[in-house]
């Protein structure tokens, strides 16, 4: 990765999209989409609403079932690997944060112990510093604010390691003030942890801030995809 | 006021009737003005309630005087038809007759049989019949109140359950939580009338018991003999029926596929 975090034209592809296609009831929200995303890499997702963003990433860790064409993470078709390993190595952050009851530790250590591992006190608070939250671990986590709770939903999905996040317009349900701070936060984070991203966005500015390549979408079909200045400012 | 104006038994018992569907309607009406419908359901159920019993009222004496055999007959039907009503409480559960059938047939049908054999229940077709569909009858309610509640309470919680998902949780264990209060709220009823016995409940059948020559004590121990029977065929279909629906929300890849305008099984 050079200094401006655009990764290495020779990064391996860290996951693959080959011509996914989802409908429900005729109505097709994917369609045939094919992607590559290099590892390192932050692929913005963009496009008007009703456009297929969402349904795409819910195809990514598995959340529903492609009609059509599949997925291959690190070089395996998802669909040999168990859901939950697949949904292990693919972390989703969501609009809203859902909190679950119990402490934001016990929310922190959740990923890890349904595979029967421990999140130390010490990883925890780790995770807590590293998204601006410190000392947070025995709050309630069903108290926290729409800003904090978006922070420790994003260390939660941090805590089980994936080797990609995907993103699902992690700053729309938020103020003006927690959204540019919860930005910042993902874009410091994807940057220092060489850390190969998803992310869906309707903000074109967003996505040329956060993104080293944007695929825009249309009607759940990928009409153009490249860099930002390629496909944003053409 | 009824039985001076109509001494006929039939006439006497069609007035008592529309007096009843009366004060339910009324009842409808109320709801309505509260914008809840439930005009055709009331009616519907009512219809076919008052044609269902008339239908067996009729042939009810040749069935209690038949060969033993038949009341096996007779409470399998009972157990299909009361899984094909509870179904009809769990619309967007696949498989939902399934489980319903099968949860009210494993937990009224194994009370129903461990009773027979042990002698709590006479199997003579006279009270086997009776006391056999107060158990399916109530396996039944406990059934698709189950259903109800969980599906409910699964729609409410699409995000929670999918954000456990999406960290690797065992759908099992991301549904718990509405599986468990899905078990609790389905049993209230059955809870309530054991702790009302004889304050606010009589059941009819101790009268019965009573006018057939019954000893009072005897009577009412059986009382609650049968609510005991009750709580037990219930609360035996709830926590199958409970297993059994949670399977049914999530498809084979694991996906939660008790969503809102999502009823299609796509996995694999």
């Amino acid at each position: 990765m050079d200094f401006l975090g655009v990764p290495e034209p020779q990064s391996p592809n860290i996951l693959v999209a080959d011509h996914l296609s989802r409908s429900v009831n005729g109505v097709t929200l994917v369609n045939d989409i094919t992607v590559q995303v290099r590892a390192g890499e932050v692929l913005a997702v963009v496009g008007p609403s009703g456009s297929g963003k969402s349904s795409f990433l819910r195809l990514l860790n598995r959340l529903d079932e492609p009609t059509s064409g599949t997925v291959f993470l690190e070089g395996i078709d998802y669909r040999q690997l168990p859901p939950r390993e697949l949904r292990r190595k693919v972390g989703m952050v969501t609009q809203r944060a859902f909190m679950f009851p119990g402490s934001v530790a016990q929310n922190l250590s959740f990923g890890p112990r349904q595979r029967g591992e421990t999140l130390s006190d010490a990883r925890a608070e780790k995770l807590l510093t590293r998204v601006g939250l410190p000392g947070y671990g025995p709050r309630e986590a069903v108290n926290l604010s729409g800003g904090e709770a978006q922070r420790v939903s994003l260390a939660r999905a941090l805590a089980n390691s994936p080797v990609i996040l995907l993103l699902d317009e992690p700053t729309s349900a938020l103020d003006d003030e927690a959204k540019s701070g919860v930005e910042s936060l993902i874009r410091d984070i994807i940057h220092q942890s060489f850390l190969t991203c998803v992310v869906i966005t309707h903000d074109v500015s967003q996505a040329t801030r956060m993104a080293n390549r944007v695929m825009l979408l249309e009607s759940g079909r990928a009409t153009r995809v490249g860099s930002v200045e390629e496909v944003l400012h053409a | 006021m009824l039985k001076v104006i109509f001494p006929g038994q039939l006439q006497l018992g069609l007035t008592q009737a529309v007096a009843a569907a009366i004060i339910a309607f009324a009842v409808v009406l109320l709801a309505r003005r509260r914008q809840i419908h439930l005009e055709s359901e009331a009616a519907i159920a009512m219809g076919r309630g008052l044609v269902q019993i008339v239908a067996v009222g009729s042939v009810l004496v040749l069935l209690l005087r038949g060969p033993r055999w038949t009341a096996s007959i007779l409470l399998a039907v009972m157990i299909l038809a009361a899984g094909a009503t509870s179904a009809k409480r769990a619309k967007g559960i696949p498989s939902a007759f399934r489980v319903s059938t099968y949860s009210i047939a494993c937990g009224a049908g194994s009370v129903i049989a461990v009773m027979t054999w042990l002698g709590v229940i006479d199997t003579a077709i006279s009270a086997l019949i009776p006391v056999g569909s107060m158990l399916i009858a109530n396996a039944m309610n406990t059934n698709g109140l189950a259903l109800n509640r969980f599906r409910s309470d699964v729609l409410a919680h699409v995000g929670e359950i999918e954000t456990a998902l999406a960290l690797g949780a065992d759908p099992k264990q991301s549904v718990s939580p509405y599986v468990q209060a899905s078990l609790e709220a389905s049993l209230i009823p059955a809870i309530d009338s054991l702790r009302s016995l004889g304050i606010v409940w009589i059941p009819g059948l101790m009268a019965g018991m009573l006018l057939s020559g019954a000893r009072p004590v005897y009577a009412a121990i059986y009382q609650f003999v049968v609510l005991t029977m009750i709580f037990a065929a219930s609360g035996l279909t709830s926590l199958v029926s409970t297993l059994l629906v949670r399977a049914q929300a999530f498809t084979s890849a694991e996906q939660l596929s008790l969503r809102p305008g999502v009823s299609a099984n796509l996995a694999g």
